[in-house]
C-alpha cells in the first residue's frame, strides 16, 4: 500500500509543481506589467475582424453525433489502458482479444459513417 | 532499530496520507458547494471537474488505480463533454443566470438535504463500524490480468452493448 503510494506522490509533485508554475507566471505578469485598459484592447480579438453579436450562440446539433461517438471510444479507452500495461505477458491472446474488440466497436463507426452522420453537409 | 525505522516511517506515511486526505476532502467540499452555487452553468461544469478529480485521488487513497484512471478518462474526459456539449446546444444564455433564486434554491437545499440523510443513514445503517480491509493495493494489472483471463467473456460482451449504445445514439441524434 505504501509503495504504491509513494509512487503516486511523484505525480502529486509533478501536479503541484504544474499548478505552482502556472500561478507564479500569471501572478508575475500580473505585477510586472502596466495596466492601462483601453475600449480597443479589452475587445475581443477575432481575426482582425471586429467581433458581433452575443459572446454565446447556440452550437449546432450537429457537434452532438461526435460528442457520442467521442464518449463511446472513451470508454474504449478504458479497457485498452490496462491491456497496455500487460501486452508483452499476453502477447498473441491478448492482441487477438483486443483485435476482436476493437473490430466490434469499428463496426458502430463503420454504420456511423454508412448513414453519413460523419458528413459535414 | 531498523524495524523501529521502518513502523515509524509506516506511521509517518499514514499521517502524510490523512492529510492529503483532508486537503483534497476540503477542496471538494468546497468545490462541490461552487458548482451549485455559482450563477453561470459552465462555471458550474468546471467546478465539477474538481469533484471528480478529487474522487479520483480518494481512490488512489483506497488503492484502486483502475477505478482512479477510469474515474479521469470517462468522467472527466467524457461526462463533462457531454455536459458543455448540453450547455452548448441550449438556447438559453451561456451567462449568468440570475433567475435561479429564492424558492427553487430553498427546494434544493431541503431535495439535497434529505438525499444527503437517506444515504448517511443506509450508510451508517448497513457498515456501522465494520473495518473494510484492502488486502493492498489493486493496480492496474492486477485488473488486466482478471479482465484478459476469468472475465474475458465479459470483456468482449461489453464490446457488443458499446456497439448497441453507439447506434443507439447514432439512431436518437439523427432525428434533428
Amino acid at each position: 500500500m505504501s509503495d504504491f503510494l509513494r509512487s503516486y506522490l511523484t505525480v502529486g509533485i509533478f501536479g503541484l509543481i504544474g499548478v505552482a508554475l502556472v500561478g507564479v507566471f500569471l501572478g508575475l505578469g500580473k505585477i510586472l506589467r502596466p495596466n492601462k485598459p483601453t475600449l480597443a484592447k479589452t475587445e475581443a480579438y477575432e481575426s482582425g475582424v471586429e467581433p458581433t453579436g452575443d459572446m454565446w450562440s447556440q452550437a449546432n446539433i450537429r457537434y452532438y453525433v461526435f460528442a457520442l461517438l467521442f464518449v463511446m471510444f472513451d470508454v474504449e479507452a478504458v479497457f485498452i489502458f490496462p491491456w497496455a500495461t500487460r501486452l508483452e505477458a499476453y502477447g498473441t491472446f491478448g492482441l487477438i482479444e483486443m483485435a476482436i474488440f476493437i473490430f466490434i466497436l469499428l463496426l458502430g463507426l463503420l454504420y456511423a459513417w454508412r448513414k453519413g452522420v460523419l458528413k459535414w453537409a | 532499530m531498523q524495524l523501529l525505522a521502518q513502523v515509524s516511517s509506516e506511521t509517518d506515511l499514514y499521517v502524510a496520507q490523512n492529510i492529503f486526505f483532508a486537503v483534497i476532502a476540503g477542496t471538494m467540499i468546497y468545490a462541490a458547494f461552487r458548482v451549485v452555487t455559482t450563477a453561470n452553468v459552465v462555471h458550474a461544469a468546471l467546478w465539477l471537474v474538481v469533484v471528480l478529480a478529487g474522487v479520483a485521488v480518494q481512490f488512489l487513497f483506497l488503492g484502486a488505480e483502475f477505478v482512479a484512471v477510469t474515474q479521469v478518462l470517462v468522467y472527466i474526459g467524457a461526462v463533462i463533454v457531454l455536459f458543455l456539449f448540453g450547455v452548448m446546444l441550449t438556447r438559453a444564455s451561456m451567462g449568468d443566470d440570475e433567475t435561479v433564486a429564492g424558492e427553487k434554491r430553498a427546494m434544493a437545499a431541503i431535495v439535497g438535504v434529505l438525499l444527503f440523510a437517506v444515504m448517511a443513514v443506509a450508510l451508517v445503517d448497513s457498515f456501522e463500524d465494520t473495518r473494510v480491509d484492502i488486502d493492498g493495493p489493486q493496480g492496474v494489472v492486477e485488473v488486466s490480468d482478471a479482465i484478459f483471463s476469468q472475465y474475458i467473456v465479459p470483456f468482449e460482451a461489453v464490446s457488443v452493448l458499446l456497439l448497441a449504445a453507439l447506434i443507439g445514439a447514432i439512431v436518437v441524434a439523427r432525428k434533428d
